[in-house]
């Protein structure tokens, strides 16, 4: 990876605001929805217990859910590939900018197993908000924001306000 | 006219094209604004960085204004546009949950994915996280299932609960954000100015 020059400075956040915010328009125009991306994790994981235990996943409506042709749904998912584009785009970017490195992103005063800790329980938590909220800060905030959703705008206010006040319990694990 | 998809313009197969060019777009102004780094967006909680609010408020007028101006020109049939269903309770309960996540893990979904694709390690935990908690979620969903169906009230936007034009809150919302960018933009300048 490039080595010899420093990582580019980060784009305008206003910028980088509109262009996402044109990209959820072209999603709108062209497919009659929005952006996600909880819900392609709601497919893989649904799609992995279909080929681990499919009677149980067959069992389950919030396995079913995810399965409308079974375990082949995963490949024909509109979120899934949507994400998977995410992650591309998310590279390329980085590579283009000198900004693409394997480590760790953490606050100064924290371990890297320490950080890393955090990250698995922040996960935990935000798959389970996320399916309680039928969606994340893409499918609800963003999408449904855009949408002026009131349920999506409940669910925006909510989670700055929970993250306003645990932050001071986590302020070790960032400053 | 427009959603393509429901005027046949665009197929089944073709929409999943558009998913992977749409989504490739969207990480890469993730990664390019700084969402893909968890210390930038653990700033937004200690009011040092506010730069999720930033890209996220000027992401959602941008769409919101785009979509109310194309369904004004008639070239957009707003009621085509999937609105995802309203649920009072469980949303505020999932808020609250995934508002704690979000700080404790320090990225959100989409942009884990960006963190771990540009190479980093936390990026990857958090994804391993929530397909932990999706899957606690789902084995413990026959308990909770009457709780995640409770207080439906459908496709519900703000306009149609207020009674109020849609353009009357599109024009508070874009206000708000206004009002918003301003607040954060003395914030930013107080937090790295020197105390004294």
């Amino acid at each position: 990876m490039p080595t010899g020059r420093a990582a580019q400075p980060y784009l305008n956040p206003y910028l980088a605001g509109v262009g996402i915010g044109v990209v959820l328009l072209l999603a709108f125009v062209i497919m009659g929805r929005g952006l996600g991306a909880s819900g392609a994790f709601s497919t893989a994981v649904a799609t992995g217990m279909a080929v681990a235990a499919p009677a149980h996943a067959a069992d389950n409506a919030a396995y079913a859910a995810y399965l409308p042709d079974g375990p082949t749904s995963l490949f024909r998912d509109w979120l899934f590939i949507e994400i998977v584009g995410v992650a591309i785009g998310g590279l390329l970017s980085a590579l283009l900018a000198g900004r693409f490195r394997i480590g760790v992103d953490k606050g100064p005063r924290v371990t890297v197993r320490g950080r890393l800790a955090y990250a698995v329980a922040g996960g935990v938590l935000m798959g389970i908000g996320a399916k309680l909220a039928r969606g994340c800060t893409s499918g609800q905030a963003l999408t449904g924001g855009a949408l002026l959703s009131v349920g999506s705008w409940a669910f925006v206010l909510a989670a700055f306000a929970a993250g306003y006040l645990a932050a001071p319990l986590v302020r070790r694990a960032w400053t | 006219m427009a959603p393509l998809t429901e005027f046949g313009y665009v197929g089944p197969s073709a929409g999943l094209l558009v998913a992977l060019g749409l989504g490739l777009a969207f990480g890469f102004f993730l990664e390019r604004g700084g969402l893909g780094n968890a210390v930038k967006l653990a700033g937004q909680f200690y009011f040092t960085d506010l730069t999720v609010f930033k890209v996220m408020f000027a992401a959602i007028v941008t769409a919101m204004l785009g979509l109310f101006w194309l369904a004004a020109a008639g070239v957009v049939r707003l009621p085509l546009v999937f609105v995802p269903p309203t649920f009072v309770l469980p949303q505020l309960a999932g808020g609250l949950v995934f508002g704690v996540g979000f700080v404790v893990g320090g990225l959100c979904p989409g942009t884990s994915c960006v963190s771990a694709s540009s190479g980093r390690l936390d990026g990857i935990a958090v994804l391993v996280g929530m397909v932990g908690g999706i899957v606690i979620f789902n084995e413990a969903f026959p308990l909770i299932e009457a709780f995640y169906r409770a207080t439906p009230l459908g496709s519900l936007t703000i306009p149609q609960a207020l009674g109020v034009p849609h353009g009357v809150v599109v024009a508070a919302t874009v206000a708000a954000a206004l009002l918003g960018f301003a607040a954060a933009e003395r914030i930013e300048r107080r937090a790295v100015a020197p105390r004294g």
